[in-house]
């Protein structure tokens, strides 16, 4: 934040799409794509008569995500109508969930900088994803048609709102990735951002620093990724601090960010917003869960990640912060664990992951899960460097090709000659070489300067194009310039 | 007695005797279609005679086989036209659905299908069941058989209509304030809307969806109780509908009623009931004491109070409920809308009539913010107080008997201008749908040669009960064999 005399009040409201195999309130199947219009019936398309029955498996789902997040599980809960018209919307409401909702007062712990803070949860609740609509020109307004897709009608959504808790785009940021990787541990969603299987609305206010009275706020949607999230909220709030400043108000209004250019943009005022008329859902009867079906979720429970980070710590000796990095999502720390399981030096393979590994996948933007370096092959590569057939330089090259091929580290080595030189004479006739080359590198050694040993190693190494053994060109530069020092 | 006059139950034994054949008496009632449809006007479609006569004769085939008939089988019905049927266009008498198809069944179509009833066609109804005498229809005007200057009820006018001229042997319609038992009343045929939850509304395109029920529209008791066994019974594809055990029906047509409890309930009997209702309403009353009955007056209180809380709470679901029809997917669509929102705006104005228009109006008044306490919710709250008079009652009465209707059937046209008095044909029939209750109305007698009806109301889930009363009164009464005339004049 610029200013340091405000501060900023952030709330999140997170959608997930839950992996149940069947639609919330039918039995078509909920696979992502499809050709269009195609994973539908007459009851997640609304038509005149149908009635919806509620899949046992979403409540299922919603149950673990609660107490995964700490939730009290709600005994007596219940559906409502959220009336609203938009061409997406099959019957023009959405079924969801307004004045009961299945999981109330939760909290999730983050840390930013090393300082810990606990974030509250408000209330999950259950509901029915729209369609997608595309259109003939950039927006419906401005179309000459649009199209609908009706596929995603009926996919289970849990909304997850935190309290006005977070402070800071970095706050919001932490809290959303340890959100993301809890309901992956669970298993309940995919969070796939760019498949729009996690999205995110926050909620933003800026008030000057150790005020207790909230400023007015503003929602922001469309914000698809953690970037998009951390950079909208920081226009945001130099933006509510400027309009202060310039002696204005903040308008309260829903905005949305605009990626491109950057910047946030008013969608509708508070005079526009829906009066949604909820009301009961008459076509579904009230959820009543026994303590006995939230036992039975309970023991469905997976290791959650603060757990895991404890367990990496402790069994496999990880630092902290590498335990954290690695146990953040799900699928890095079951990568990690499948490693350690055929490998059991944990450090050498948490400094893969988190130094090459992570690079890369962020460079391509590719999911673990995606990784053509599978577990097996990076430990054989470890175990090509213990041997000494390859040094850790190229290894380096080794692990891209692989990340970009998937071809096992043996065939990469053998196919690319990059097989360590540890024959001794041709050493030695590349050691000579280098100390003739270099006379003043030679006098300065043996004048005692111990550096310039590095210098020499590193010319072997250019001249063997990095292949030659380097703990022997090592000792064989120092054994030729002994006798004369 | 021709064919087509009969009852289904003395058609089945015809049937089963072989004395007659399914193929002669759906040519019969086809017939019987063919000479008095100009009049009565009850349906908005029928069936091909082709294709019912093919299903008549696979009923035929079956007999020739030697296997015993199912109740209904072979028996020609009609269906309300707010039930879905597969490739058969399905209105509910609303512009805005006309060229709606429905590519599934409704859970009760599909039960009748299974029974090997034979459809006729669709009938007529009050636009989305909004209304009580069919006049709402977008489509035609469907007249009373006792005198075709008089509307037949509704919102199941159709139905009972086209029962009470001898065009179908049943029918099915809905009942969400009274429009099953209203028009039976005004047509002299006996309907029954069951207990909340026991006929399944999958399929059945929803007016207000905490109140709709499916039900039999007969012209005896005894034929009731057949067509409840074929549509009662839980549905998973509904969630509200009970997991119950369902008896037989005809158990109950004993005509023995001695110690049944009856209160009459003093609310139904006030201000606005028609003299010639009352009286012969009365006179069954006797009827059921001296069968054995114990008659006693009894008291609700907040029955006055049950219409209010019904416009609100049925309008709020209506207008959600009917949200959907905006011209996108299905259904009717204005031509020439800019943008979208015109086009809802336009294919909604142009396809509702203006008493579904009204009632979205109404209902989504009440749900907005800043009303939906001193509306919907203080509704809901008379619900449960209305629903507390009937359980009050119930701890010492099996039965509540009362009239069905204020007055007899009221001349087309009249209360067109006046929605509140076409609200208030409701008074007697609304709060046995917000208690969830089962209901009858058979036919007791006449007031100004037109039809009264006789409403007895029971405990939720004993629509046992009720026939067992309803079938001794008639028995014992005689009334049904008399036919309508089908004419302007009144006897």
């Amino acid at each position: 934040m610029t200013d340091t005399a405000f501060e900023a009040v952030i709330g999140l409201e997170v959608h997930v799409e839950l992996k149940t195999k069947t639609k919330i309130f039918c039995n078509c199947i909920t696979e992502f794509g499809g050709e269009p219009n195609t994973h539908v019936c007459p009851v997640c398309l609304g038509l005149p008569g149908v009635l919806p029955v509620l899949n046992k498996a979403v409540v299922d789902f919603a149950i673990k995500a609660g107490l995964a997040l700490n939730c009290q599980i709600a005994e007596f809960s219940k559906f409502d109508r959220k009336n609203y018209y938009y061409p997406d919307l099959p019957k023009n409401f959405q079924t969801s969930q307004y004045d009961l909702p299945i999981c109330t007062q939760g909290y999730l712990d983050i840390e930013v900088n090393g300082v810990e803070k606990r974030v509250g949860i408000t209330r999950i609740h259950m509901e029915e994803d729209a369609g997608k609509l595309i259109h003939g020109g950039e927006t419906i307004s401005t179309s000459g048609y649009s199209l609908v897709d009706y596929n995603r009608t009926g996919v289970p959504l849990l909304e997850i709102v935190s309290e006005p808790d977070l402070r800071s785009p970095e706050e919001a940021r932490a809290y959303l990735e340890k959100l993301k990787g809890i309901l992956e541990y669970t298993e309940v969603s995919d969070c796939k951002m760019q498949e729009g299987s996690l999205r995110c609305d926050a909620n933003i206010s800026v008030m000057p620093k150790g005020s207790k009275v909230f400023g007015t706020r503003t929602e922001i949607k469309n914000l698809n990724s953690f970037r998009a999230l951390e950079r909208a909220l920081a226009y945001e709030i130099e933006r509510q601090i400027s309009v202060i400043q310039d002696q204005g108000t903040v308008v309260q209004e829903t905005r949305t960010w605009d990626e491109g250019k950057g910047l946030t943009l008013p969608l509708r005022s508070k005079e526009e917003a829906h009066d949604y008329r909820y009301f009961p859902e008459p076509d579904l009867v009230p959820l009543v869960i026994s303590r006995e079906w939230v036992e039975d979720i309970k023991r469905t429970l997976p290791e959650l990640p603060q757990a895991r980070k404890e367990r990496l710590i402790k069994e496999h000796g990880l630092p902290a912060y590498d335990a954290a990095i690695i146990t953040g999502s799900k699928a890095m720390a079951d990568y990690f664990d499948a490693c350690v399981g055929l490998y059991p030096e944990a450090k050498t393979i948490s400094n893969w992951l988190m130094g090459d590994l992570i690079r890369l996948l962020n460079a391509e933007d590719q999911d673990i899960r995606e990784c053509k370096i599978r577990p097996e092959m990076l430990v054989q590569m470890l175990k090509l460097m213990d041997k000494g057939t390859i040094s850790g330089k190229i290894a380096k090259v080794v692990f891209e090709e692989m990340f970009q091929t998937g071809k096992d580290p043996e065939q990469i080595v053998k196919e690319k000659g990059l097989v360590q030189i540890s024959d001794q004479g041709e050493i030695a006739a590349m050691v000579e070489q280098v100390i003739a080359a270099n006379p003043k590198s030679v006098e300065d050694y043996k004048a005692g300067k111990e550096k310039a040993i590095g210098f020499l190693v590193g010319q072997v190494m250019k001249l063997s194009k990095g292949k030659a053994n380097p703990g022997m060109v090592n000792e064989l530069l120092k054994e030729k310039m002994k006798g004369d020092r | 007695m021709e064919l087509y006059e009969k009852t289904a139950h003395d058609l089945h034994a015809l049937l089963n005797k072989k004395e007659i054949s399914a193929e002669e008496l759906t040519k019969s009632v086809y017939e019987r279609v063919e000479q008095v449809e100009d009049k009565i006007q009850a349906f908005v479609m029928t069936i091909e005679k082709d294709q019912a006569l093919k299903k008549a004769r696979a009923v035929d085939e079956l007999l020739s086989r030697g296997e015993r008939l199912q109740p209904l089988a072979g028996i020609p019905l009609a269906l309300k036209d707010n039930m879905c049927t597969k490739g058969v266009a399905t209105t509910c008498s609303s512009k805005i659905l006309k060229n709606f198809v429905p590519p599934y069944d409704a859970t009760v179509t599909e039960k009748m299908a299974a029974a090997n009833t034979i459809l006729v066609g669709k009938v007529n109804m009050d636009e989305f069941a909004m209304g009580s005498s069919t006049e709402s229809s977008a489509f035609l005007t469907t007249k009373n058989p006792w005198d075709l200057n008089c509307v037949p009820g509704g919102s199941s006018g159709g139905s009972a209509a086209a029962v009470a001229a001898d065009e179908v042997v049943f029918a099915l319609g809905s009942d969400t304030g009274g429009s099953i038992r209203q028009p039976a009343a005004f047509c002299e045929v006996v309907g029954l809307k069951p207990t909340y939850g026991l006929v399944s509304r999958y399929g059945l395109i929803a007016y207000a969806s905490s109140l709709d029920q499916i039900g039999p529209i007969t012209k005896d008791v005894t034929d009731c109780a057949l067509v409840l066994n074929a549509i009662a019974g839980h549905d998973p594809k509904d969630s509200t509908s009970v997991k119950i055990d369902i008896p037989d029906y005809r158990e109950y047509l004993t005509g023995e009623i001695k110690g049944m409890k009856i209160g009459i309930p003093r609310e139904y009997f006030g201000e606005g009931l028609e003299a010639g209702v009352k009286e012969a309403v009365l006179t069954a009353v006797r009827e059921l004491e001296k069968l054995g009955a114990e008659v006693d007056e009894v008291s609700m209180p907040h029955t006055e109070y049950a219409l209010p809380a019904y416009y609100l709470i049925a309008s709020a679901e209506a207008s959600s409920n009917l949200a959907r029809y905006d011209g996108v997917r299905y259904g009717y669509r204005a031509e020439n809308a800019a943008d979208i929102i015109t086009m809802f705006k336009k294919s909604r104005s142009e396809g509702f009539g203006p008493e579904v228009k009204r009632r979205i109006m109404l209902g989504t008044y009440a749900l907005s913010s800043g009303y939906y306490d001193a509306y919907y919710l203080k509704a809901l709250k008379v619900r449960t107080l209305v629903k507390q008079d009937f359980d009050q009652v119930f701890e010492k009465y099996d039965l509540l008997v009362a009239p069905t209707s204020p007055t007899v059937a009221f001349k087309c046209g009249e209360k067109g201008d006046d929605p509140l008095a076409m609200y208030l044909m409701d008074v007697c029939t609304i709060p046995v749908n917000l208690a969830g209750i089962p209901a009858i109305s058979l036919p007791c007698g006449f007031s100004h040669g037109l039809p009264v009806g006789l409403q007895i109301m029971g405990k939720a889930f004993e629509e046992g009960s009720i026939l067992r009363a309803a079938y001794a009164y008639e028995q014992s009464a005689g009334i049904t064999s008399l036919k309508p005339k089908l004419t302007g004049e009144v006897a």
